[in-house]
C-alpha cells in the first residue's frame, strides 16, 4: 500500500528539507525536471579535489522527491564525485528505506538525476 | 444537495462496462480519470472484435466482398459522427487519431497557409497543450502574434472576448469545456465575434463531445476536433470537423496513399473529401468503435448524460467547499455551467501524493499539470490532482472520493 511509504521521516524532510536553498559559488549547478508533473529541482554542490564538500538544493515537488533530494544532499557529502555518478536507484530506494511503486520512481530519483547531470557537465568541462 | 434521481438508469449503465468490477489494491475501483481517457462499454468491445472476427479487411480498394463489407462500414461511422456533432455529411468528418492530430491538421493545413506576419493567433489561457503549442509553432513561422483571452477562475466572459479580438487576427483556437476547471468557453460568442473579422474558428471539443449536447449549427465554428478515446470508443481514434468550403480549399497535412485521386511521377491529385484528410490505411477497427461509441451515448441522450455528470460534480463540490483543508480551483458550485471535472489540492500534500494516496483507496484520479502548464503558472500552484465523473460514476463514488481524502488529510495532518 502506498500509505506505507508516508512514514515519517519522510514527511520531515518533505516539510522540513535539508540544505535547502542555493549555494553561492557552487562549482556544480544543474537543473532538470520531471516532464511528466513539472516538479523542478535545482542542485548545487562545491568541490575539492574531486569530492563533494558541500551541497544544496532548490525546488517544488511532492514528498517523495523532496524527501530524496534533502536526504541525498546528507549523504553525498564526502563522496568523491564517481562514487556519486555510480550511485543506482537501488541506492536511492534504500536510502530512503521504502518501497517504491513503479510510478513514484522518477519522483525518487529526480534528485540524483539532477546531481548526477551537474557532475557530468562539471567533468566536461573540466576536461 | 442534489438529492434528485438521476436521469440515467446508472446500475444498468455500469453493466456494460465490466472493467468497473474489478479491484484496485484490494478495494473496488473508483475511476474518476474520464477526463483523460473513459472507460469502454462491451458494445463498442463487440463493434471493434467484430469487424476483426468478420470483416476483416482494408478499405476503400477492394474488389473483394469482406473490403467492400469493410468499407460500407467504415465510411458509415463517419455519416454516424457526422449526425451526433450535427455536420453537414461525412465530407466534413475526417477521422484521425486523437484531438492533438486534428488540431495539428489545422494549424498546419489551413493555418500555415493563411495566417501571416501582421494577424494574430487567439487562443484562451486555458488551452491544452495540444492546442497551444501547434499554434506556437504557426505563430513562430508565419511572424503572427499569439494573444490570449483572459480567464478568471476558468471563466471566460464576453468581455474578455472582445479585448483578445480584434481587425488583425486571423485565426482563433478555443477549448469548449476546459479539462482544468470543466468551464464552458462562450465558444457561439467567440464564433461571432472572429466571423465578424473574418477570422476562423477551431473549437476543441476534447472536453464537450463525450459530454454535452454539440450541435455546430449553433457554436458556428469553422473546425472543431474531438477524441473518440474520452467519448466512450477506442484509443487512436479522433475526428476532425472542417466546414466544406474550407475543407476543400485546404492543402493536407499528410500525403500518400489513399489521399490520392491520381498520382503522376512529378505531381498528384487529392481524393475526394474527406478521405483527402486521410493519408493510408486508417483504423478501420476504431473507427467502426468510434461510431457504435457515439451512438450508445446517443441512445443515453447527452443532455442525460450531462445532467447526471452536473449533479455528481455539484454533489462533490458541496461537500468538498465545506473542507477548509481542501482547495478547490474553479467556479463554486452554484455556477450554472460547469462539467464534471474537479481540479483540487488537499493541505500541504503535492497532488502526486494525494493520487498515489487515493488510489490507495481505490479511487483513480490525476495529478499534475493536465497538460496545462501555463494555466498552473498562472493560478500559482505547481500542479493539481483532478477527479472526472463520467455517465457510470455513482453517488456513493463521490462520497468514496471524498471520504477517501481523509487519508490524505490524515498524513499531511
Ligand atoms: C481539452 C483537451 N484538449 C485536447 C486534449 C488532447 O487529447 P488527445 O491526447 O486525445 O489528443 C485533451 C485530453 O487530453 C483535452 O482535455
Amino acid at each position: 500500500m502506498s500509505r506505507d511509504m508516508y512514514r515519517q521521516r519522510i514527511l520531515d524532510h518533505y516539510r522540513n528539507p535539508q540544505n535547502y536553498g542555493e549555494l553561492e559559488d557552487a562549482d556544480v549547478y544543474y537543473m532538470d525536471d520531471n516532464p511528466s508533473c513539472g516538479d523542478e529541482i535545482e542542485m548545487y554542490a562545491v568541490v575539492e579535489d574531486e569530492e563533494v564538500v558541500d551541497v544544496k538544493f532548490d525546488g517544488k515537488g511532492c514528498a517523495i522527491s523532496m524527501a530524496s533530494a534533502s536526504l541525498l544532499t546528507d549523504k553525498v557529502v564526502g563522496m568523491s564525485l564517481d562514487e556519486v555518478r555510480e550511485m543506482e536507484t537501488e541506492d536511492v530506494q534504500e536510502m530512503l528505506g521504502i518501497d517504491l511503486s513503479p510510478a513514484r520512481v522518477k519522483c525518487a530519483v529526480l534528485g540524483l538525476k539532477v546531481l548526477e547531470g551537474g557532475i557530468v557537465e562539471y567533468e566536461a568541462e573540466g576536461a | 444537495m442534489s438529492l434528485e434521481a438521476s436521469p440515467l438508469n446508472v446500475e444498468e449503465v455500469r453493466e456494460d462496462f465490466p472493467v468497473l468490477q474489478r479491484e484496485v489494491q484490494d478495494e473496488s475501483l473508483v475511476y474518476l480519470d474520464n477526463a483523460a481517457t473513459s472507460l469502454t462499454p462491451e458494445p463498442v468491445v463487440d463493434a471493434v472484435t467484430s469487424y476483426y472476427r468478420e470483416m476483416n479487411a482494408n478499405v476503400h480498394r477492394g474488389m473483394h466482398s469482406m473490403s467492400q463489407e469493410a468499407s460500407e462500414e467504415y465510411e458509415r461511422a463517419h455519416d454516424v459522427v457526422a449526425e451526433f456533432i450535427g455536420a453537414d455529411g461525412r465530407e466534413e468528418i475526417a477521422f484521425t487519431s486523437n484531438t492533438t492530430e486534428g488540431v495539428n491538421t489545422v494549424a498546419f493545413g489551413w493555418g500555415l497557409e493563411n495566417v501571416e506576419e501582421g494577424d494574430n493567433i487567439v487562443l484562451t489561457q486555458m488551452e491544452h497543450h495540444s492546442s497551444l503549442v501547434p499554434w506556437q509553432q504557426v505563430a513562430q513561422r508565419t511572424g503572427a502574434e499569439l494573444r490570449f483571452i483572459g480567464v478568471d477562475d476558468g471563466v471566460v466572459t464576453e468581455r474578455a472576448v472582445d479585448e483578445a479580438i480584434d481587425e488583425d487576427t486571423a485565426a482563433v483556437s478555443v477549448v469548449h469545456v476546459s479539462n482544468v476547471f470543466g468551464t464552458v468557453t462562450p465558444v457561439e460568442y467567440v464564433a461571432e465575434k472572429a466571423h465578424d473579422v473574418g477570422a476562423r474558428v477551431l473549437v476543441d471539443g476534447a472536453q464537450s463531445a463525450p459530454n454535452v449536447p454539440v450541435d455546430l449549427d449553433d457554436i458556428g465554428c469553422d473546425f472543431f476536433v474531438f477524441s473518440g478515446h474520452k467519448a466512450l470508443g477506442p484509443t487512436g481514434t479522433g475526428v476532425l470537423y472542417g466546414r466544406r468550403e474550407l475543407l476543400e480549399e485546404m492543402q493536407p497535412y499528410e500525403f500518400g496513399g489513399e489521399m490520392i485521386s491520381r498520382v503522376e511521377y512529378e505531381s498528384a491529385d487529392w481524393a475526394d473529401l474527406p478521405w483527402k484528410f486521410e493519408a493510408g490505411t486508417p483504423n478501420v477497427a476504431g473507427g467502426i468503435g468510434l461510431a457504435r461509441a457515439l451512438e450508445y451515448l446517443d441512445d443515453l441522450g447527452l443532455e442525460n448524460v450531462h445532467e447526471h455528470e452536473c449533479r455528481l460534480t455539484r454533489y462533490a463540490l458541496e461537500r468538498l467547499e465545506d473542507d477548509p483543508e481542501v482547495e478547490v480551483y474553479g467556479p463554486p458550485s452554484g455556477h450554472g455551467d460547469r462539467c464534471g471535472v474537479i481540479s483540487f489540492n488537499v493541505a500541504d500534500a503535492h497532488s502526486h501524493d494525494t493520487s498515489d494516496l487515493l488510489n490507495s483507496e481505490g479511487v483513480a484520479t490525476r495529478s499534475g499539470h493536465h497538460c496545462a502548464q501555463p494555466l498552473m503558472d498562472l493560478m500559482g500552484v505547481p500542479s493539481t490532482s483532478r477527479a472526472s465523473f463520467y455517465l457510470y460514476n455513482t453517488r456513493e463514488e463521490a462520497d468514496r472520493f471524498v471520504e477517501a481524502l481523509d487519508v490524505v488529510k490524515e498524513v499531511f495532518a
